[in-house]
């Protein structure tokens, strides 16, 4: 009972929060109805037990993500007034293809309910005794080693990238030229002089 | 009691609303990743909801890539913004048409 009240009311708030993302005026509401959804969205995920991946949500959609958007957003002095002119030609085009996709998808899935998949085989079966952040674990570092990996190298491209991209080179700065610098020689740079007394010196 | 239909059903709800937003905002295109990313959530809804009720964990994990991949999206899709509102003054993403041959 309980689990049913707490189910409807996640995906609830989780719908909703989703189309006022899209639907209100201003982007910094938007932002964070887009965090409600993924709260909600985290929710959900602890009801079937992916502890690991809702909190997983938390720290990095509503910790990183959401508020990358949120600096975006602020920080660029955009007009959205402007924007937002001229959206209501789309309106009636996006809600019939939306009405549609989703009337499709919702009878797709109420018509499986009939057959049902019967898995010949599992990769790995949840483990009854281990809590869900020790089997994540111990599959993720063993099995999909390789894959992790690889999921790390695709988080440093993107680090790079966002670097390269955003990068401003300004003029008239004088930077360090470190391999200038060592390959000076003290022959090169200083001169001793044996000054005579009274006249000036030519350098 | 709450089955795995239930859950589908929210994340089919959830990627409609995401395809919508697209066309919807097509304009701005912040608010464009953000109904990528409305997107993404609904599949990851959709991969832990068959991991949950048919016992394996793969979905899971593989929903952690998944999130990997968001992440990375989200930040070069901004970074490009930034680069394109510096350059032109706006993000209307209507007339990104500068290098059409």
């Amino acid at each position: 009972m309980i689990e049913a009240v707490a189910f409807y009311l996640f995906a609830t708030l989780v719908i909703a929060a989703g189309a006022l993302t899209v639907l209100v005026r201003n982007p910094v509401h938007s932002v964070l109805w887009l965090i409600v959804a993924f709260f909600n969205a985290a929710g959900l995920m602890v009801l079937v037990g992916a502890e690991f991946i809702a909190m997983l949500l938390v720290i990095v959609y509503v910790g990183a993500i959401a508020v990358l958007f949120l600096f975006v957003v602020m920080m660029l002095d955009i007009d959205f007034a402007a924007l937002r002119a001229g959206f209501v030609r789309y309106l009636p085009l996006g809600a019939l293809l939306a009405l549609v996709l989703a009337a499709e998808m919702v009878f797709a899935i109420a018509a499986w309910t009939a057959g049902g998949i019967d898995l010949g085989a599992r990769i790995a079966p949840t483990p009854a005794a281990k809590p869900n952040i020790e089997a994540v674990g111990a599959l993720l570092y063993t099995h999909y080693l390789f894959v992790f990996e690889a999921a790390g190298l695709v988080l440093l491209v993107a680090l790079i990238g966002a670097v390269v991209l955003t990068q401003r080179k300004r003029g008239g700065g004088r930077p360090q030229n470190a391999a200038k610098q060592i390959a000076r020689r003290p022959e090169d740079a200083v001169r001793n002089i044996d000054a005579p007394v009274g006249e000036g010196i030519e350098l | 009691m709450i089955g795995l239909q239930h859950y589908l059903v929210v994340g089919a709800l959830l990627f409609v609303l995401g395809v919508f937003g697209i066309l919807f905002n097509r304009k701005n295109v912040i608010i464009v990743l953000m109904a990528i990313e409305l997107i993404l959530l609904a599949v990851n809804i959709n991969l832990i909801a068959f991991s949950a009720y048919l016992g394996d964990l793969v979905g899971q994990v593989f929903a952690m890539f998944v999130l990997t991949v968001a992440a990375g999206e989200a930040a070069v899709g901004l970074a490009i913004v930034v680069l394109y509102f510096r350059g032109r003054g706006t993000i209307a993403v209507d007339d990104v048409n500068r290098m059409k041959g």
